[in-house]
């Protein structure tokens, strides 16, 4: 072997990243407890650990950055290396949703307002089961497979959609829970930018295993509806 | 200068203020470099920065050159190794070179390892102490059947590593490496950088490379050099390579490593 100290470099970044990946996969199962529970030391317990993930991902950058500096990559580590810089910032933004999410709960606090509970969870449920898969497609480099996780994202969607309806028709019929309502569609709005997310992990995945762009991400039902910037 | 402390407060080698001068002309100025034990120190910069004649020094190479001499101090184990007391031979049996262009003896494989053994009185086994080298330097499988094969047969890379071995079977602290890549093909070169790396586990190593892609690959510190308006060479910065190459602390250190010298 004539590279050994870049693999070793390589293999401890993508590890980094694996941890990363777990942290927000963490957070993300935390946040979605609290629709039950409303457990506000969880709550605010999601939000502190916000800043470790973000401090993880800078860690991952500064790495990259001096492989990329002192090691002189090419191709498919080249490829690799840029792919992981945009992974990790795809985690982190999730981690947000994460936090996102708490953030809601401590404002709903104990109001009765009928959570979708079993809609968001089911969001939740794929959208960590779906990250799962990204991660373990990336660390294998299964590009196939990594092909194959952004359908499971139309679920997501459609859940979505319902959780809309539900939350339009609730406002109709009680318009004083409206500023609920609109808290729960909130939520229901970063679990689906969370898997969209993942759709662009699967991407990079593609663009690191076979270096070609393959745009994944399957029609955005809420774009026209939902426009607010939440990044 | 600019400098990052480094952390061991021990140092393989440590220069105070180091001038060297060939006749009346100053090379180099006021060098004050702390050498890290079993890391690998690289010396950058551009061509005469000094960074030779410094390297050179630390094993008293310039002696060869009539008229060098030198100020300041070179302290190794306590010792200043730029005072006129200090026996060159014993230093060279501490401190080796290997060179830029491999140069085996003309002699066996075997010889190249066991003469310079021999001279230094090493009471080593003589066949331990072969294959000892050879494996330290990698080379033992691709030449145990072959020992007495004259080493002018091998590749230069091969040739390289058997230096590398012939400096080792006397068993130094540090190894000092001029350019040892700047004759050899890619593929070699990185198999001389992991050797390196592996090496430098027991011993301590300073690289001078022009090529400043090998200074980031290869090494633990950085010592970038420069030529002053005087025409002298001098330290600009030293540092953890991974800083120097990732967020250098002078911007001439910047504009060197960035390809916007001069």
């Amino acid at each position: 072997m004539t590279r050994e100290t870049l693999d070793r470099n390589i293999q401890n970044i993508r590890e980094e990243v694996l941890m990363l990946s777990s942290m927000v996969e963490q957070a993300m199962h935390k946040s979605a407890s609290l629709f039950r529970s409303r457990d506000l030391v969880t709550a605010r317990k999601v939000m502190s650990e916000d800043v470790e993930i973000n401090g993880k991902r800078n860690a991952i950058e500064s790495a990259v950055m001096i492989v990329m500096a002192t090691q002189q990559p090419m191709a498919h580590d080249l490829r690799l290396l840029a792919g992981i810089l945009e992974i990790a910032t795809e985690l982190e933004r999730m981690g947000d949703y994460a936090k996102g999410i708490a953030k809601l709960v401590i404002r709903l606090g104990t109001s009765d307002y009928p959570v979708p509970y079993s809609d968001l969870e089911k969001m939740t449920e794929l959208g960590i089961s779906m990250l799962h898969d990204a991660i373990t497609a990336f660390v294998k480099e299964d590009y196939k497979k990594a092909v194959r996780i952004p359908q499971e994202d139309d679920k997501v969607d459609a859940l979505y959609d319902t959780v809309r309806q539900d939350t339009i028709d609730k406002i109709m019929a009680k318009p004083a829970s409206a500023p609920q309502a609109q808290m729960m569609f909130a939520a229901a709005h970063n679990l689906e930018r969370f898997a969209d997310r993942v759709s662009n992990i699967c991407e990079r995945t593609v663009f690191i295993c076979t270096g070609e762009f393959m745009e994944m991400e399957s029609e955005d039902a809420e774009e026209d509806f939902y426009t607010e910037d939440d990044e | 200068m600019k400098s990052i402390e480094p952390p061991e407060t021990r140092y393989a080698l440590e220069t105070q203020d180091l001038a060297i001068y060939y006749q009346t002309f100053r090379a180099v100025k006021d060098v004050s470099l702390k050498v890290i034990p079993r890391r690998i120190t690289a010396i950058i910069g551009p061509s005469g920065c000094g960074k030779s004649t410094v390297i050179r020094s630390f094993n008293r190479m310039n002696d060869y050159i009539s008229g060098s001499r030198m100020e300041g101090s070179i302290l190794f184990h306590g010792k200043n190794l730029a005072s006129a007391d200090i026996d060159p031979v014993m230093i060279r049996r501490k401190i080796g070179m290997v060179f830029q262009r491999p140069n085996p003896f003309p002699k066996s494989i075997l010889e190249n390892i066991t003469w310079g053994a021999r001279i230094n009185g090493i009471k080593e086994n003589m066949g331990q102490l072969v294959e000892r080298s050879l494996r330290e330097a990698a080379l033992w499988d691709e030449v145990k059947d072959i020992l007495n094969q004259s080493a002018l047969s091998l590749s230069g890379g091969q040739q390289q590593r058997l230096c590398i071995a012939r400096v080792l079977a006397v068993r130094p602290e540090i190894i000092l490496m001029d350019e040892p890549c700047s004759a050899l093909d890619p593929i070699a070169t990185l198999k001389i950088e992991e050797l390196m790396r592996t090496l430098s586990s027991t011993y301590t190593i300073i690289i001078v490379t022009h090529n400043m892609q090998q200074a980031a690959r290869a090494s633990d510190y950085t010592a970038f050099f420069n030529m002053d308006t005087d025409r002298a060479g001098m330290m600009v910065e030293f540092g953890i390579t991974n800083q120097i190459f990732t967020n250098p602390r002078d911007q001439r250190t910047e504009d060197y490593i960035t390809g916007r010298f001069g």
